[in-house]
């Protein structure tokens, strides 16, 4: 590895809008460098997990390491970093940036530029990124590059006369980008004789090496041997190997030096003591101070997961903690529900990542789950001067111990076309959006900037916005702070007995609405029993709402005919498999399904 | 010591398909008819061996209607039926006949052939309603029937009804139950509509559930059914199944208490020994395999314990009387009250199962719902 100039390493990543052809466009450059044989060379190389590959989306950011000879003769190492695109991961893109010299900025030909492609163009810049343009889908019949190229120079303000215009789906003008990489992107700087400081964008666990650190060497070297100390949790280990990333596999080398991107293992048991944004030094000879931008990153949303089946707690905690390994963002602890039994409060980055671990849990584990609303985490200030952090709507203090309740509030931009202005301003304002100004990006588009309470934006606020835009509207966020609020605490009544998993946080002046919805659904998806079941929603002992399933009085009389038992006994069974998959309160049987349904309210 | 028997014989022809029914039966030539006929006695004939173990007290002619049969098939059928099983001396020997398709001389080659009680399949006394269910038949035609039956001695006759018909009110129904229960009748039967996938009341009622009575108007004609019923002499002992005293159906019994009956004949369901299993539904299967029933059998079904135990209380819980806990104690060796703690305890609480002595069965309102009832005794 020592044959390798600093000068001829380029440290990238790929920015876009989702789903303007970011991930094929990295399929693109692996192939065109000819590091891949057609064998290995599937659909998506970088995004390694099948869920991802479904998606559409890059979950967990990884790099790659391959060779181009450029046209100047010279050979170049490329590591080309890859960076989620959900705002969810927003912290991890920040990180993988930070271990980049420059990025290549993806925009769609036809559609132009999108909320996304701001919000990441300007993180990049945030991180001193040389940040150049490539015009992609250039071949499909609706593609406008001028107009994109204008564009991009007045809404950015970034130079993009001699954007490549490619197809990455086709391959068309893909040298145009490698070349560009060469040229525009700058080679990464620090020296090998200062200290140890390396950066770490990401870690993956293993079960024979432990933890597997990625990370991005500033300055210094590190080889195997050396004691390395975690600056920000503190944890030294020895380093056992050192290397770069193959296309899917880790290849192994005698040492990592400044400029330089790979993964170092050194026997790390768990995750958590890794954290990305965390600097990597010499135990023996550290640095002066971290990298800058660290910070610890907490979970957003909050819902309980609990297991279908009671049996199944134990495998759902294994499930959690294996993922855990992967997912140092990824919260979780056992509470106990009365309607629910056994189960965890687990914590998100946010609704994207609470569904991916939703998801993986049931697929890839097996487990039939049943999930609580989410929530977000609201500061209460109780009247003795204590501040809790509340998760658990159940755990809220009495209204008499209360002084006042905070939430979370998001900065969020919203691009739209002008026609859907009005809809979409609408929509904020019902979400208690507090408008902060607006910008014509062109004649025919705007950016709309709101504050949000993110307990508005967790439920389907996306999907209001697609709706309501005809699909045109695209949004980024990032946290913004707590501010008071006038909340309260919803509580459902099932036969007169609340239903612990049900009790939600909500705006006080939304809560006689939410009330409502909440029984009207609760009544569709409650069946009918022996008896009649009112379903109410109470903030304290005031009932806000009441809705009734009705008695079953009759059901049907079927007859045996010819001493054919068979069709009886399947009659009786399926009756009796509804019930098994129903949660009994009280004497009312509930089924599983209904405690996710309040989730989907707004649905039109 | 011979055991106990019952015997169902099954006839897949009807002149015409009701608009409600899913049963195993269609038109059918005269060929077929024939080559169905010659098919069920070698499949009778083929149980010779067992029937040696077994002494017949039921014998149950089913369709389909067994009256579209000519005299000399029905001959042919009971004859097999005599020369191979063992049939006690005062048997029940039932057979279920169209009243469209009865004739005289039907009637006394049955008599002769020891056919003792008579199902006719009515189903309404109103010959609107008749036409809408698709019958052949009018209510007049039920009548002489009727009366034909009673010349040729016929002493034990037994009338279906299908209620919550489409357009059916309370009223409109207690006047056709009570038009009925006026003849002269020892046995009715009342079963409420279901709307079975792949039938034509499917295709036109599933949809459009305005057009059926809803389930209030449902529980009230069910609730009138055993009032009126019952003050024409007629007491219930099934959920569907009422009768003058003495003339409930020995055979239908014997499907509630877990008796055994062989089933012959296409599709037709046994349980012998603790075994459940079916013939075949596929004719051209039946008529090549007769001789051998072995090799036409389907859905074989050794009862363990428990399912046995739940077929004692969910068919058992359909007779009015319900199910003895001794008898339980005597068939299991376990206590019904603890084996069953749960799902008798909710029964009681919310008054769905009732208790005298040594006896459980359902209440009213028990039977109104009774496979949320009945669901509750199958094991997890």
């Amino acid at each position: 590895m020592s044959g390798i100039e600093q000068s001829k390493i380029r440290n990238f990543c790929i920015i876009a809008h989702i789903d303007h052809g970011k991930s094929t466009l990295a399929d693109r450059i692996i192939e065109k460098t000819g590091l891949l044989t057609d064998r290995e060379m599937q659909a998506q190389v970088l995004d390694n997990m099948d869920l991802e590959r479904e998606r559409g989306i890059t979950i967990k950011s990884q790099a790659v390491r391959i060779v181009y000879k450029a046209k100047d003769g010279e050979e170049y190492i490329f590591n080309l970093i890859d960076t989620p695109g959900h705002v969810d991961f927003n912290y991890e893109v920040s990180r993988s940036l930070a271990a980049c010299d420059g990025a290549i900025l993806v925009v769609d030909a036809a559609q132009g530029i999108e909320a996304q492609t701001l919000a990441n163009v300007y993180l990049a810049l945030d991180h001193d990124l040389d940040v150049f343009p490539v015009i992609n889908k250039i071949d499909l019949p609706s593609a406008d590059p001028e107009r994109v190229i204008n564009e991009i120079e007045d809404v950015i303000g970034i130079e993009a006369q001699d954007a490549p215009q490619i197809s990455a789906k086709t391959g068309l003008n893909i040298e145009e980008v490698l070349e560009q990489i060469v040229t525009k992107i700058p080679a990464p700087g620090g020296s090998r004789e200062n200290p140890l400081q390396a950066l770490i964008f990401d870690s993956v666990y293993d079960p024979y090496k432990g933890v597997i650190v990625f990370c991005r060497i500033k300055e210094g070297t590190v080889k195997k041997g050396t004691k390395i100390r975690m600056m920000a949790t503190g944890a030294v280990e020895e380093v056992v190997e050192v290397g770069y990333f193959g296309a899917g596999q880790f290849i192994p080398c005698d040492e990592l030096s400044a400029g330089m991107v790979g993964y170092i293992t050194a026997s790390i048991k768990n995750v958590k003591d890794t954290r990305v944004g965390d600097t990597i030094t010499d135990d023996n000879r550290p640095c002066e101070k971290p990298l800058p931008g660290y910070k610890k990153v907490n979970p957003m949303v909050f819902c309980g997961v609990y297991p279908a089946d009671g049996a199944k707690y134990q495998d759902l905690r294994d499930a959690l903690e294996k993922l855990q390994l992967n997912d140092a963002s990824l919260f979780f602890e056992p509470e106990t529900s009365i309607a629910l039994g056994f189960g965890f409060r687990c914590g998100f980055l946010g609704l994207l990542h609470l569904e991916i671990i939703q998801e993986r849990l049931e697929r890839e584990y097996n487990l039939d789950l049943v999930t609580t609303a989410p929530g977000v985490v609201y500061k209460v200030h109780k009247t003795n001067g204590e501040v809790i952090e509340l998760t658990n709507p159940s755990n809220l203090p009495d209204p008499s111990e209360i002084e006042y309740m905070e939430e979370p509030m998001v900065k969020a931009e919203i691009m739209v076309t002008t026609e859907f202005i009005g809809p979409i301003m609408d929509l904020c304002q019902e979400r208690r959006g507090q408008y902060q100004g607006m910008e014509y990006m062109e004649t025919t588009r705007a950016l709309l900037h709101y504050h949000l309470p993110l307990n508005e934006i967790i439920y389907d606020f996306f999907d209001a916005l697609k709706s309501r835009s005809r699909g045109y509207a695209s949004f980024d966020y990032e946290m913004l702070g707590y501010e008071q609020s006038n909340l309260v605490k919803l509580d459902i009544l099932v036969n007169k007995e609340e239903v612990d998993a049900l009790s939600f946080i909500v705006f006080a002046d939304s809560a006689y609405e939410r009330g409502r919805k909440m029984c009207e659904k609760l009544k569709e998806e409650i069946p009918r029993q022996l008896f009649e079941i009112p379903i109410q929603a109470a903030i304290g002992s005031k009932i806000i709402a009441r809705e009734t399933v009705k008695a079953m009085r009759k059901d049907v009389l079927a007859k045996c005919y010819g001493g054919d038992i068979s069709r009886k006994r399947k009659l009786l069974e399926k009756q009796k498999e509804g019930k098994k998959r129903m949660r009994q309160i009280g004497n009312v049987e509930i089924p599983q399904k209904a405690f996710m349904s309040v989730l989907k309210l707004d649905d039109k | 010591m011979r055991k106990d028997l019952g015997l169902y014989i099954h006839i897949p022809f009807c002149i015409q398909k009701c608009g409600y029914c899913d049963f195993l039966s269609w038109k059918g030539t005269e060929e077929e008819r024939e080559a169905y006929v010659s098919a069920l006695i070698k499949e009778i004939r083929s149980y010779r061996e067992f029937a040696e173990g077994y002494k017949v007290s039921t014998v149950f002619v089913g369709g389909g209607s067994p009256s579209v049969l000519d005299p000399a098939q029905a001959e042919r059928i009971f004859d097999e039926v005599r020369g191979t099983f063992q049939i006690e001396k005062q048997p029940e020997i039932t057979i279920e006949a169209n009243p469209g398709t009865i004739t005289r001389e039907k009637l006394d080659v049955w008599k002769q052939c020891g056919v003792n009680r008579l199902s006719m399949g009515l189903q309404s006394t109103d010959n609107d309603n008749l036409k809408m269910l698709g019958r052949i038949h009018t209510w007049e035609e039920f009548l002489e029937g009727l009366s034909m039956a009673r010349e040729a001695s016929f002493d034990n006759i037994s009338a279906d009804l299908i209620s919550s018909i489409p357009g059916q009110t309370r009223e409109k129904w207690e006047k056709e139950l009570e038009t009925l229960a006026g003849q002269k009748l020892e046995h009715i039967s009342v079963y409420q509509l279901i709307l079975e996938e792949g039938t034509r009341f499917y295709e036109e009622y599933a949809g459009h559930p305005e057009l059926l009575p809803d389930e209030e108007e449902s529980r009230e004609i069910y609730l009138s059914t055993g009032k009126i019923l019952k003050e024409y002499g007629f007491e219930q002992y099934e959920i569907s199944n009422y009768a003058k005293p003495g003339r409930e159906s020995r055979h239908n019994l014997k499907y509630w208490e877990r008796a055994d009956y062989l089933g012959l004949g296409l599709g037709a369901s046994s349980m012998v020994r603790n075994i459940r299993m079916s013939n075949t539904r596929d004719i051209k299967k039946y008529l090549e395999r007769c001789e051998n029933p072995k090799t036409m059998r389907e859905n074989v079904e050794f009862l363990e314990e428990a399912r046995q135990m739940e077929e004692f209380m969910f068919l058992g819980l359909r007779k009015t009387r319900g199910v003895s806990r001794k008898e339980f104690r005597r068939n299991f060796g376990q206590d019904l009250d603890l084996v069953y703690e749960k799902a008798l305890y909710k029964g009681f609480e919310n008054g769905l199962l009732k208790e005298k002595k040594d006896r459980i069965f359902l209440s009213e309102e028990g039977i109104l719902v009774s496979n949320a009832v009945l669901s509750e005794f199958l094991f997890d």
